[in-house]
């Protein structure tokens, strides 16, 4: 893995504006696709009658997926190139489109939001962007596709580009955050080859853009936040006295010798070590899974948190979060569910809900319940304080999921507001 | 000291390690003596150190294994004081319940999910680890993290739990059980360069050496009593190596001459076939890896 960089995409479109191409594509310029992969997609492609490469059967992997055509779950797709990893999300266009999408936004730093030129900003669009917004993705790349198809016109580029500043400007995006690029998937112009049919662009391919992003430029500033996962008690000879305290950091940075408090019992100790495996650490990154020793005997078990006793987050039996429902259960008033905040969980009770919110940033409105796909904004009541920061400020620790306590299943997905 | 070590896959694996440990009461990790099970233990050993990896190893023995994959395990298994279960694919087939294959394709690849199954059953385990990646084949790449079965060990590919940010749910009813892949994913070349940099042993297959091998199907065949010959294939003795370790029956080898970890990653960076490529199971069916999943296969 040699210190290549790592960046998570989501991609995002409707039915036929050239997912799976574009994927299959890049797939296929950076030398990812194999010979015997593109070989049973050239023979498939045959069969079917078509007279070019169907990339989209690099991705659909599923046989309910291949009968009909579409794409059904979600499908994570990777290449690399010499300097970067990449992971895509390759979430589907039409079928439940909000939960599949926030799941495959949920892990990516990065949407991809495809355009047909053709149709220019549709209602999906609309969607896909307040998706974006809401998860708080650091960057988004509005691909406006099948450039080929109106006869690689700037204007019909333009057009497009100044209805999405629109829809900018309704949300949380900075300009910078935003970077558009005309691409034909089909044919590889601006995918990882500058496109001779588009002179008037002068920005870089889709794949270079991709490249010069960073994964730290990606990743918020948010202070320290160390949930205990597993205590690690080894009682061998060795390492008799043995208590180290392992976790994944989020957020900040992590030292040797910081002034800590442990969450609930707000017990204060110092950090003695940092490890991973047999290795001794002076520093955490955020992303880092590590074990902490302390310099003091203290009561913690999972689910606890570690942070800077200068930097404490907000611990509250009551929270209002923005809900996606990603389950065919509907979320009702008073219904009880187990929060899992992180690696932690506790009860959590439905006390109202206050609204559901449109995604094409038309305006919310009043209801009783929120069914699949639906967003709204909801408060609840937890059986013990949980340890948060809101969503905006720190992604991992403003987040938390909601499990139905007869199915098991994962319901629903929250984003937590800051306390008025 | 070293001041900061970070690798983002190593990473998300442990944490998932750690997850299984957690959230479970009887897991395993599932070992075949392959590069990826055997990754999975470093990634374990470094998930709980100092303390001993907390659950058990299961091998289920299609008693066609190379035998040099045998000998690593028993070495692995005993140079890390880790505890390790064995189940025989020849017992199933003895008990009746699985009928030995015949003929020209016959592998007992298909058969391990029934002694799986019985094993999971026997000993009651809630969670068992794999080290399947998603970019090995598309059926694959629709995997969770965490993929609950049902008591018969299916695999429901329409209702998947959602998987968002690293929040893993293992919650599961009495019976059911969740098939837990950390390496989820990695990709064939990174497990190869994280072997290399942790300098990790491996099976001596891997590496270039010379074997009785027959061609069939352009695919380069074992020649050995488990795998079915006919009188006019001919046993040729060549330079080749392994890419990926399953069951004599269903593993083709590969022309190579690598026979270091630094030319075995390099001969992987440069290979324009996938490594399933060579795995004469998948070549039954497009969607031949599905149909065994949807049964309780890995």
């Amino acid at each position: 893995m040699e210190n290549r960089k790592l960046i998570k995409i989501a991609t995002a479109g409707s039915v036929d504006d050239g997912k799976s191409t574009l994927i299959g594509r890049l797939l296929y310029d950076t030398g990812s696709l194999t010979t015997d992969k593109l070989e049973a997609i050239e023979k498939t492609s045959r069969q079917r009658g078509f007279d070019y490469l169907d990339f989209s059967l690099a991705t659909d992997g599923l046989v309910a997926e291949r009968e009909q055509g579409i794409t059904i779950d979600v499908a994570h797709i990777y290449f690399n190139t010499d300097k970067t990893n990449f992971i895509v999300a390759d979430t589907p266009g039409h079928v439940e489109y909000t939960r599949n999408m926030v799941t495959g936004a949920s892990t990516s730093q990065v949407a991809i939001i495809l355009i047909d030129a053709r149709k220019g900003v549709i209602e999906q669009t609309y969607r896909h962007f307040f998706i974006s917004n809401l998860l708080r993705l650091s960057h988004v790349v509005v691909a406006i596709n099948k450039m080929d198809l109106v006869g690689y016109d700037e204007d019909v580029f333009l057009k497009i580009k100044a209805d999405f500043d629109a829809l900018v400007e309704k949300s949380n995006f900075q300009t910078e955050q935003i970077t558009f690029i005309p691409i034909s998937a089909l044919k590889g112009e601006n995918i990882a080859k500058k496109s001779a049919e588009m002179p008037w662009y002068v920005g870089n391919t889709l794949l270079d853009h991709l490249e010069v992003l960073e994964p730290e430029d990606l990743q918020e500033q948010a202070y320290a936040r160390f949930p205990v996962q597993y205590v690690i008690r080894p009682k061998t000879d060795a390492f008799h006295d043995f208590r180290g305290f392992s976790g994944k950091l989020y957020g900040g940075n992590l030292q040797v010798g910081d002034q800590v408090t442990i969450l609930p019992s707000f017990t204060e100790s110092k950090i003695k070590s940092i490890q991973l495996f047999d290795q001794e650490l002076e520093v955490a990154v955020p992303g880092a899974s590590v074990t902490i020793t302390l310099e003091d005997e203290v009561d913690i078990s999972r689910g606890d948190m570690i942070v800077k006793s200068s930097e404490l987050p907000s611990s509250e039996k009551s929270i209002t979060a923005t809900i996606c429902q990603v389950n065919h259960k509907p979320l009702k008033i008073g219904q009880k569910y187990t929060l899992q905040h992180g690696v932690n969980r506790v009860l959590a009770k439905v006390e109202s809900i206050q609204s559901k919110i449109q995604t094409d940033f038309s305006g919310e409105e009043s209801t009783e319940a929120l069914k699949l796909n639906d967003i709204g904004k909801v408060s609840f009541k937890l059986s013990k304080a949980i340890h948060f920061d809101p969503y905006q400020v720190n992604r991992s620790n403003g987040s938390f999921i909601l499990i139905d306590e007869g199915t098991h299943d994962t319901v629903s997905v929250g984003f937590i507001e800051a306390r008025d | 000291m070293s001041n900061i070590y970070f690798n983002p896959k190593e990473s998300e694996s442990i944490h998932i390690l750690r997850e299984v440990a957690a959230q479970f009461e009887r897991p395993v990790l599932l070992f075949s003596g392959g590069k990826d099970s055997i990754t999975l233990v470093r990634l374990a050993q470094k998930a709980f150190y100092p303390a001993r990896i907390p659950f058990p190893l299961l091998h289920i023995d299609t008693g066609h294994n190379f035998p040099e994959t045998i000998q690593f395990r028993d070495e692995l298994v005993k140079e890390l004081g880790l505890e390790l279960i064995v189940r025989n694919v020849q017992d199933s087939i003895d008990q009746g319940k699985v009928r030995e294959e015949k003929g020209r394709y016959a592998s007992r690849n298909t058969l391990q999910t029934t002694t799986l199954l019985d094993a999971i059953e026997e000993f009651k385990f809630d969670a068992c680890i794999g080290g399947a990646r998603r970019d090995e084949e598309k059926a694959r790449a629709k995997e969770r993290v965490f993929s609950v079965r049902d008591d018969f060990g299916q695999w429901d590919e329409k209702n998947q739990r959602p998987e968002l940010f690293d929040m893993l749910n293992g919650r599961i009813d009495q019976g059911q059980n969740v098939r837990v892949f950390p390496i989820s994913n990695w990709t064939e070349l990174d497990v190869w360069e994280y072997i290399k940099t942790e300098n990790i042993n491996i099976p001596s297959i891997y590496f270039a050496h010379k074997r009785e091998v027959f061609f069939r199907d352009g695919l380069i065949w074992t020649a050995n009593e488990h795998v079915y010959r006919e009188p006019h294939e001919e046993v040729k003795e060549k330079m080749v190596r392994f890419r990926t370790v399953g069951d004599m029956t269903c593993t083709a080898a590969v022309l190579s001459e690598a026979d270091t970890l630094d030319t075995v990653v390099e001969e992987i960076r440069q290979s324009t076939l996938s490594e399933r490529g060579a795995r004469i199971d998948d070549k039954r069916s497009e969607a031949a890896m599905e149909k065994r999943k949807k049964v309780g296969y890995f």
